[in-house]
């Protein structure tokens, strides 16, 4: 059993009847966080895609239209749901909820703040901290596709099976980037666990930012495999440039034309979730997660309240934000990637850079622990590097001529 | 807690399996196998073998029946299978070979000279002797791995490249691409029938067994 309870001080020892409350508190906690983070997600969206198209955006519901979400899911909730004729019942119901579920449980491994105590307990700010960590983010993301794909099939005609087939291709592929992009930084931290990545960036002065100091972030270290995990990361999230899942001038709505009210909605809060997730766990993998720097500087007491339960969580906000912010340009700017397009991205350029950067990092970190001055690592390198091509160009002289397959046929 | 979690996921596993065998629809057969493979996933967890499940759940849920779905899909599941046996043989032999089976896992689950690792009725295993001692589970797989066996892996790993180039290079001949399509440029939409027009007539002929083995 301790390999579902991992390092949580909490869940460590007796479980009496606090923790067990506690428990379910963090999960509704973490579940309304959710929802109402897509709720201003979807608002701030809108907002900033709207001026940058010299647009004002929703502005009827709510002060500067910020109920407009609410309003939206209010309408969907109460809408007619359809189901055609020729769709697989069980399996169209089932589909939605195949869905979001994965999309929820992902962001369960997320440290959205510290350690701290309740009563007399001590217990993460966060869901869950299995060992396997990580690797729960690719699981919950292969079931997830499970939820495209069955509700592709399920309509009983050909968009919404057509858009599923495409999605289903697009997420396995981009999956083998995404996962080369997080073993350069599991390289890094040396485990899998995401309380223990975070810990290994914990804030030490502003050089953690540059990758100076005892603990520093990942992110200049692994710079190359942040930019690929945010790409693989839109793609993975349908997001735009990206969305050719449901390119409306080919495929209607894609996997979810048939889908009606709430179902469809559920589709929707599910996307936008994952996409948050996604940028959640970009920012504990590259960014520190909760690590920033505290209030002592301030005179603020170290034990007091405002460091150990606020300013780790503002930190986690602000650096989603950002990232959140940045997807909210991409959305806006890119238009969308032809179908050859995506998969030469995908497999010719970015599984191959991932894969070579995670290399490099791999070396990087041996000649680190073993000591290794640069002028060491630029001798291994160099031979690494003639060692390489030499193989390569042996392989290409093995290949046969273009000229010489058509004489042997 | 343990105990009740065991058998609340043995019924789901066993009702998985059913499912999979009693499901006139493919997809659904698929649906309930997924079930099944996530179950055993929870025995793994169970057994604090967490690497273990995270695989599970990743190659055999997340991959591999992606894959069967992905098929089942692309050939239709509408035709209507014939549930008469071209095999006269192959039901009576499954049902022997099956109780075969039954009876082994019966008396492995006794032994252990099979695996010479503890069984069910031997003491567990706690914490690991010597070097290991220290380690979690992800971690002593990954000495193992890596370090004990790491040219048994690295050739392994090697043998599955190999085999898979193969397969391109057998499933792929050069030459055949539909005119106007730069070389290397994978057209997967464009396999309609518009696109055997820059073929030969004798290749058109060869065209469909390589396309089903490449599946």
């Amino acid at each position: 059993m301790s390999a579902l309870l991992g390092s949580d001080p909490l869940l460590i020892g007796d479980i009496d009847f606090t923790v067990v409350v506690i428990v379910i508190v963090k999960t509704v906690l973490v579940f309304a966080l959710l929802l109402v983070a897509v709720m201003f997600y979807i608002w701030f969206m809108r907002k900033v895609i709207a001026d940058m198209q010299n647009r004002i955006g929703p502005q009827r519901a709510g002060p500067f239209g910020i109920l407009q979400t609410l309003a939206d899911g209010i309408k969907l909730f109460f809408k007619e749901q359809s189901e055609p004729a020729t769709a697989d019942k069980r399996v169209f119901r089932l589909a939605p909820y195949l869905s979001i579920l994965p999309a929820f449980l992902a962001f369960a491994i997320v440290p959205i703040g510290g350690v701290v105590t309740i009563g007399d307990h001590r217990t993460q700010l966060q869901l869950a901290d299995p060992p396997i960590g990580v690797l729960f983010l690719l699981a919950m993301s292969g079931i997830g596709l499970y939820g495209v794909m069955l509700a592709g099939w399920s309509s009983g005609s050909k968009y919404p099976l057509l858009g599923a087939v495409r999605a289903s291709a697009q997420l396995l592929s981009y999956e083998a980037a995404m996962g080369l992009a997080i073993v350069a930084v599991l390289i890094q931290s040396g485990t899998l666990s995401t309380r223990e990545i975070v810990d290994g960036q914990a804030w030490d002065g502003l050089g953690s930012i540059i990758g100076r100091g005892d603990t520093h972030w990942f992110l200049v270290p692994t710079i190359v495999s942040f930019v690929i995990f945010l790409i693989a990361a839109m793609a993975e999230t349908n997001h735009p440039p990206f969305d050719l899942v449901e390119a409306e001038q080919e495929l209607v709505g894609g996997f979810h034309t048939e889908y009606t009210g709430i179902r469809f909605a559920i589709f929707f809060l599910a996307e936008f979730m994952n996409l948050i997730t996604m940028c959640a766990i970009a920012v504990t993998l590259f960014l520190g997660g909760p690590s920033g720097p505290s209030l002592t500087g301030l005179g603020i007491d170290a034990g007091s309240w405002l460091n150990v339960w606020v300013m780790p969580v503002v930190w986690f906000m602000v650096k989603l934000l950002v990232l959140l912010y940045a997807t909210v340009w991409v959305r806006a700017s890119l238009p969308r990637l032809r179908y050859d397009q995506l998969m030469n991205l995908g497999w010719k350029l970015l599984i191959e850079i991932a894969f070579v950067w995670a290399m490099i990092t791999a070396v990087l970190k041996v000649a680190q622990d073993v000591g290794a001055g640069a002028i060491d690592i630029i001798i291994t390198a160099a031979c690494a590097l003639v060692g390489g091509f030499v193989i390569l160009g042996i392989l290409y002289l093995c290949i046969p001529k273009r000229e010489e397959v058509e004489e042997i046929k | 807690m343990t105990t009740v979690l065991f058998f609340v996921f043995a019924a789901a596993a066993l009702g998985g399996a059913l499912g999979v065998v009693l499901s006139r629809n493919p997809v659904h057969s698929a649906l309930w196998l997924v079930q099944t493979l996530l179950s055993v996933a929870v025995f793994f967890l169970l057994q604090d073998a967490e690497l273990v499940a995270a695989v599970q759940v990743i190659v055999y849920a997340g991959a591999i029946v992606v894959l069967f779905i992905f098929v089942i899909m692309l050939l239709g599941v509408d035709r209507h299978e014939s549930l008469e046996d071209p095999v006269k043989v192959q039901r009576p032999a499954a049902i022997a070979l099956g109780a075969l089976v039954l009876a082994e896992i019966v008396f492995l689950a006794g032994h252990e000279w099979a695996t010479g690792a503890r069984t069910a009725r031997g003491a567990p295993i706690e914490g690991g002797t010597g070097a290991f001692a220290d380690y979690n589970n992800i971690e002593r797989v990954a000495h193992v791995m890596f370090i004990d066996y790491m040219w048994a892996f690295q050739i392994t790993a090697g043998l599955l490249v190999v085999a898979v180039v193969g397969a391109i290079v057998l499933a792929r001949r050069s030459g055949e691409r539909p005119e106007g399509q730069e070389p290397g440029t994978p057209a997967p939409e464009r396999a309609g029938p518009e696109s055997g027009s820059g073929q030969r007539p004798d290749d058109a002929a060869v065209e469909e067994p390589v396309g089903e083995g490449a599946t």
